[in-house]
């Protein structure tokens, strides 16, 4: 993977020292403002991101998520919309990425023709992202950072 | 992501600088490259660990380098998941990472000193506990024992449980404890208790790979059980002759794998259910030597109310509500003559739907080739009338067989990791002991105070307030002293605009919450104490299929968190057992005297008898470093009496390290997968074919229950069903996966689904914001008439999942008369257009 850029790192370092000094009040954000005893307007349903940029992986294990909007995609048992672009032989056409191949695997590890029938449903591990911004951020950091500042002389 | 994108060549441009700069000027080592080569800094310790999510249990592999957590993925090891996850659970090493995370322990406080109405305070532990115990005596004294409690959770581990349940009921001496299981499965648990005697399931996982056809009653699993979901979409598109009905009171997810969708008139289960064993005996298919060998017919109690406030008019009206759970003795023609009444042709008429599907349903049952698995979740258990959908779906199994064999199965899934390990197995009920005992029996108590080394007549011999009765009593002045641990009740019980709320906000009341985030609940009491969760601290969970998984300890807690564990088990230490105990309990054990609760419930001999040396090496363990010696082991070994020997074996507390969790009961080494069948389950005797042990005849109940109408039915002024439920990219109260990015983005708030014809006829659009308004409260939300959810018209769905938009100030407490469990998917609404 790209390693992230010096000025991005310590940025995001900066950002969380002041994020964590001004955490001293309780409150949730995700609750938002209003009381508990009354309830406060609900903003606007936000829109699907809708793009073909891929987002960096937490970490290699994680299913990426779906960088474009998949409204009204019909995936049951007559069909999986999501095939027609991913799947090996339409990647050339399409320029998506193919099902990764543990996708062909079987229960028992055994690769099979195509997608096994234990991943048919796509959106049970990939799902597109709306433009909304989250109210509480995460403190997760990923391994590549974490080596970084663990190495010598290392941005720590 | 990033503000702005790069193409190929610029990305290669900068990384080639990058990789000048490095060389140019620092040890070269692992960072040499743009790739970590260096054995010991690429590589990362992997450990087994059960996901904290739901019921399913799935075991993951967590990775963790430098006191963190850096990856997750699906254990290929494990029977249940076979190296998957759900979204959820890929995500999970992100969920102790929420940015507010709770550190130090909470105290409302004015001018210094705690005051209800105060700001929230940073205090230390001393100080938090000083302020409890104090609070918890002048409660004791002022009213005794039944004026304090506890509300716990299925999310507690084992030992957690244990020990909370042993803490109120030997320690305090009340009975005033209750999982958030009790809004979960209460109903199953009732349902197992009185068709076989004994709770838990009979089949496993197993069943799926083996079955012909799948029944979803009221299971969303495609949403709910992602992972189980995969294995029954796995088996169903894999061998084309598998079928799959799918019954709901609205359109989801898992009607895209059904062959037979059954959306139907909320409540009229009831009549579905009856009109099938109406079926199966008209056509006749019964298994007349399964019945005859291996059942008895029962007639159970009717106008058994709705478990709302006694001087409710509904409850004032019910003739049969103080012996709910009464049956008397009927004969098999007798059953027959009862179902008779219940007609498919009748049944399609009540439910609205279409006869031919009704037919091919029941056909699935009545076929003696067909092999079928029933499953059922919140759609059954969250009913008025819960425990008799349990009863009345065992009564299809068991009429023809179809059970305890691979691929019969009926078999009610949990929505918590340790529903089955923590509050049913434990006993962590108000009514309940270790291994299925009850405290209204005193056979019972005596058996568990003797594990427990308390004197005869410690356990009180009433049930303590459940879930519903606790908001109630709460609210009433009368439940003064009160902690909450790993649970979100002020999100997640109903009627909180009526109870819950007024009852945390009762000025004669103390709330304590442990948690590890600020949720509503934590936001409403007066101590919020900050707890460790999942691999912050060595646990065990027991999840749907009797499996019982542990973990270690793989990283510290922040700040001064503390697990449930050590918050229970410290605390107890406040206590002289003169100032809970009265004389004539001490003078039975004389030699208490003077100890403290920690003395007399931990350090007994028993749970202190693991030194700190038997933990495996290379992992930490908080508690017991604290306590001095193993507690897990020492609490696990306790408990293990219980079941051993009874139905319930459990193997040796360090077998279960090693493995990926064993289904009990474990009889000499071996999991049992099959429960009452002979060859399969240790505890059936030779010859016998089947044992519904269980009952003391080892026979099984088929009940004769009749349709009876929901507490509350659309009408004029409410026109409209208002369903809740959950969504897959968020467990529960959202309080982890709402504070992970990616889930947060991909469902970031609860809207309200309508069918788009009842949306035309009130003039509303999708994306407008509505009231959804009860007798009961409001709350504001966005109308979606497309996605996932497709109700029928005059019903809406709404999921809980959403912290700023409190669903359960409208929902009803009206409960199960028997499970006492809350039926969260039937009351009235009406959906009004906010003024803009």
């Amino acid at each position: 993977m790209i390693r992230p850029l010096p000025t991005l790192l310590l940025a995001a370092a900066l950002t969380a020292a002041i994020g964590s000094l001004a955490a001293q009040t309780v409150s949730s954000g995700l609750r938002g403002p209003t009381p508990l005893n009354d309830e406060g307007p609900a903003p606007p349903m936000a829109p699907t991101r809708n793009t073909a940029e891929r987002e960096a992986r937490n970490y290699p294990e994680q299913p990426p998520v779906i960088p474009h909007s998949i409204d009204g995609y019909q995936i049951d048992i007559r069909g999986n919309k999501c095939l027609s672009c991913h799947a090996r032989a339409r990647t050339a056409e399409s320029q998506a990425p193919m099902v990764s191949i543990t996708h062909f695997m079987d229960r028992d590890g055994q690769f099979l023709a195509s997608v096994s029938p234990r991943r048919f449903f796509c959106t049970e591990c990939h799902v597109s992202q709306s433009v909304s911004n989250p109210p509480v951020s995460n403190d997760f950091v990923d391994i590549d950072t974490l080596l970084s500042r663990a190495a010598p002389g290392g941005r720590r | 992501m990033t503000a702005s994108k790069l193409d190929r060549r610029q990305v290669l441009k900068l990384e080639a600088a990058a990789m000048a700069a490095l060389a140019g000027g620092m040890p070269a080592a692992a960072t040499a490259a743009n790739i970590v080569t260096e054995r010991n800094e690429a590589e990362l310790k992997w450990d087994k660990a059960p996901c904290r999510f739901c019921g399913t249990g799935c075991s993951v592999m967590v990775a963790t380098k430098e006191n963190r957590v850096v990856a997750t993925h699906g254990d290929i090891k494990s029977e249940v998941n076979r190296g998957l996850n759900c979204v959820k659970g890929y995500f999970l090493s992100k969920i102790m990472y929420g940015h507010d995370r709770l550190t130090q322990p909470m105290l409302r406080k004015t001018g210094g000193k705690y005051d209800k109405n105060g700001e929230f305070t940073p205090v230390g532990w001393d100080e938090a506990f000083d302020v409890m115990a104090e609070k918890f005596k002048a409660a004791l004294k002022k009213r005794g024992p039944t004026s304090v409690g506890m509300f716990g959770s299925g999310q507690w581990t084992i030992w957690e449980g244990y020990a909370a349940s042993k803490l109120f009921k030997a320690g305090f001496r009340t009975n005033n404890i209750d999982p958030n299981a009790r809004h979960c499965m209460a109903s199953a648990v009732a349902g197992m208790m009185r068709t076989f005697g004994i709770d838990e399931p009979s089949g496993c996982y197993d069943d799926i790979e083996a079955t012909d056809a799948f029944v979803l009653w009221g299971s969303n699993m495609a949403e709910m059980h992602p992972i189980l979901w995969t294995r029954v979409a796995d088996r169903r598109l894999s061998a084309p002759h598998v079928q799959v009905a799918v019954l709901s009171t609205f359109e989801h997810r898992s009607f895209d794998l059904a062959d037979i969708g059954i959306v139907f008139t909320p409540h009229a289960d009831l009549y579905i259910l009856n009109a099938i064993a109406h079926h199966i005996i008209k056509t006749g298919r019964v298994n007349k030597d399964f019945v005859t060998a291996h059942t008895v017919f029962k007639r159970g109690q009717t106008d058994i109310g709705y478990g709302l406030r006694p001087d409710h008019p509904l409850q004032k009206k019910a003739t049969g509500a103080a012996k709910a759970n009464d049956a008397t003795d009927m004969s098999y023609d007798e059953f027959a003559k009862f179902v008779d009444d219940y007609t498919l042709e009748k049944a399609a008429k009540m439910s609205g739907v279409p006869l031919n599907r009704l037919e091919a349903l029941a056909e699935l049952y009545a076929d003696p080739k067909t092999k079928v698995v029933s499953f059922w979740t919140m759609g059954f258990n969250q009913h008025t009338r819960g425990v008799w959908c349990n009863n009345l779906v065992y009564n299809l199994h068991l009429l023809t067989g179809k059970i305890s064999t691979p691929g019969n199965s009926p078999f009610s899934l949990t929505g918590q990791p340790s529903a089955c390990g923590t509050a049913r197995e434990v006993g962590t009920f108000s009514h309940r002991l270790p291994a299925d005992m009850v405290v209204n029996n005193k056979a019972h108590r005596d058996k568990t105070e003797k594990i427990w080394l308390v004197p005869e007549g410690t356990i009180p011999d009433k049930p303590g307030y459940h879930a519903v009765l606790q908001s109630r009593m709460l609210r009433d002045g009368l439940l003064n002293f009160y902690w909450v641990q790993v649970n979100n009740n002020l999100q997640a019980g109903p009627n909180i605009n009526e109870e819950t709320y007024p009852g945390f906000r009762n000025p004669e009341n103390f709330i304590v919450v442990s948690d590890a985030y600020p949720t509503v609940t934590a936001l409403a009491a007066d101590l919020i104490l900050p707890a460790a969760m999942w691999v912050e601290k060595e646990g065990a969970y027991g999840n749907a299929e009797r499996r019982t998984q542990f973990w270690h300890q793989l990283v510290n807690a922040p700040g001064e968190s503390r697990s449930d564990l050590w918050q229970l088990m410290e605390f107890s230490k406040r206590f002289k057992i003169e100032e809970v105990w009265p004389e004539e309990l001490i003078a039975k054990k004389p030699e208490v005297r003077g100890k403290t609760l920690f003395d007399v419930l931990y350090r007994n001999g028993q749970i202190d008898k693991y030194p700190l040396s038997d933990i495996e090496q290379g992992y930490a363990n908080d508690e017991s470093k604290a306590f001095g010696f193993y507690v897990q082991k020492g609490i696990f070994e306790e408990y293990a009496q219980f079941g051993r020997g009874h139905g319930h074996d459990l193997a040796p507390f360090d077998t279960y390290h090693g493995e990926r969790g064993l289904r009990w009961p474990v009889v000499d080494g071996r999991e049992t997968k099959w429960r009452f069948h002979e060859g399969s389950d240790p505890y059936v005797k030779q010859g016998t074919g089947f044992q519904f042990y269980g009952h003391p005849d080892g026979k099984a109940r088929i009940f004769a229950l009749p349709y009876e109408p929901p507490a509350e039915s659309p009408d004029d002024e409410y026109p409209l069903w208002l369903s809740t439920g959950r969504v897959l990219e968020h467990w529960h109260s959202g309080s982890m996966t709402r504070r992970v990015p990616e889930l947060y983005r991909a469902v970031p708030e609860a809207v309200c689904y309508m069918h788009p014809d009842d949306a035309q006829e009130a003039k509303l659009r999708r994306g407008d914001e509505v009231k959804v308004i009860s007798r009961r409260g409001f709350i504001r939300v966005r109308l979606e008439t497309r996605g996932r959810d497709r109700p029928p018209r005059g019903l809406v769905f709404v999921p809980w999942f959403d912290e700023s938009k409190l669903i359960n100030k409208v929902t009803l407490d009206a409960t199960d008369p028997i499970s006492l469990q809350t039926d969260f998917k039937k009351c009235a609404v009406r959906i009004e257009r906010v003024a803009t």
